[in-house]
């Protein structure tokens, strides 16, 4: 295979990536770097720097679509990017310090974890009773979009999910994902933030934790160009792609046939990083 | 001048964003299609971890790669715009709390800012 094909056939394998991940809501991150390490045999630390490039490239141009919607929460986004950048860079050091099959290992138990949280229900929490202190101090609390007109919500346990965050953020930073799921976890679950608010503004805040560890990744010599094109360009087509096509399609069959993707990738991950083979 | 409401500020964050990622993807691709012309038929090895040489991992060792239209500075100069795009907009948000005079919010963004800026600017392992 030479360098054409190769591209060519990342490309692709990072579109439907890309387009998958955003039609259920997993992010194509998850996908991208057990691809690249399982499929294309290419080193785990190359696959995770490439993976990182495409993250940020999908969230910030997604970014754009969700703002216009009026979900997203910029100064709770903004307060819980001091812990997740913080837990990226904690993550990105870690990386330089544990070997590949590690590195594979920990992911395959992030993959399973993940499509856990995606397909088990989700209770609504009703928003708290009683104003929190911290929320209200750090203006928190605000309004949402619903069918009955705007709904005023207010949030809760702001160091639960601060703390989840930072979490998050290594998981980023150590893995090259956007980590979507566990801060989602964070707002809507531990925050009781409504759901829809929690996914956009967690969109919102993975390109800028991307970004804090892409930094550590390129200076170390991790990013390698040629194959961040065709990942980073497939990826995003994807993930625009997958976008348009949100509104319309039934997503649950898909989330579940996605999930078990996730699965067996993580079965493989494990099993590789347990015998040495990455 | 009309007031910096949350809504506008995410409104022009949002177009920021979307021109950034456009234009990285754009240096990107030109970078890759100028690659892929000169090296298509070469074999690609990612098996054995090697690390990028030193001018592939620094601003100034890609801008200089770019400017002398190097392909592979050419796609990091894409991704040095790519990065920057987050970043900026972390800056934007600042100046906007600024105007809003939202201090608390200006000293968050600023902490963002600097963990940002520390991340991109280490230098070694």
């Amino acid at each position: 295979m030479n360098s054409l094909e190769f591209s060519l056939l990342v490309w692709l394998g990072s579109l439907a990536a890309g387009f998958l991940g955003s039609l259920t809501g997993l992010g194509g991150g998850v996908v991208i770097v057990p691809l690249l390490a399982l499929r294309f045999g290419v080193d785990i630390r190359y696959a995770i720097g490439a993976s990182l490039v495409s993250v940020i490239a999908t969230s910030s141009g997604a970014a754009a679509a969700y703002v216009k919607e009026g979900y997203s929460n910029l100064r709770i986004g903004m307060f819980l990017e001091i812990a997740t950048t913080i837990g990226a860079l904690a993550g990105a050091f870690l990386a330089a310090r544990m070997s590949p099959s590690a590195i594979a290992v920990v992911f395959g138990a992030v993959l399973f974890y993940s499509a856990y949280l995606s397909n088990r229900p989700r209770p609504e929490h009703p928003s708290a009773a009683r104003p929190d202190p911290l929320a209200t101090f750090l203006r928190m609390d605000s309004t949402y979009p619903t069918t009955e007109g705007l709904q005023p919500y207010r949030v809760h346990n702001v160091p639960g999910g601060f703390g989840l965050m930072f979490v998050a953020g290594a998981l980023s930073g150590l893995l090259g994902i956007g980590s979507g799921a566990v801060k989602v976890l964070a707002m809507d679950q531990v925050m009781r933030i409504p759901f829809k608010v929690s996914t956009t503004t967690s969109n919102f805040m993975i390109g800028v934790t991307a970004a804090a560890s892409t930094g550590v990744y390129l200076s170390r010599g991790y990013i390698d160009p040629v194959l961040v094109m065709p990942v980073m360009l497939g990826t995003l087509a994807g993930s625009m792609l997958g976008a348009r096509v949100l509104t319309r399609a039934k997503s649950r069959i898909l989330r579940i046939v996605f999930s078990l993707v996730i699965l067996a990738l993580g079965v493989e991950l494990i099993y590789n990083g347990l015998t040495g083979r990455l | 001048m009309r007031a910096w409401t949350d809504e506008r500020v995410e409104r022009v964050i949002g177009g920021l964003l979307r021109w950034g990622v456009i234009v990285a993807a754009a240096v990107i691709l030109a970078g890759g299609a100028m690659y892929l012309v000169r090296y298509g038929s070469t074999i690609p090895d990612y098996r054995v971890f090697r690390g990028e040489p030193s001018d592939l991992r620094n601003v100034s060792g890609i801008v200089t790669g770019a400017v002398s239209w190097h392909s592979r500075g050419l796609i990091q100069l894409g991704l040095l715009l790519l990065i920057a795009v987050p970043v900026a907009r972390v800056a934007f948000s600042v100046v906007a709390f600024a105007l809003q005079r939202d201090r608390t919010y200006v000293v968050v963004t600023l902490i963002v800012f600097a963990v940002l800026l520390y991340g991109l600017t280490r230098v070694g392992p």
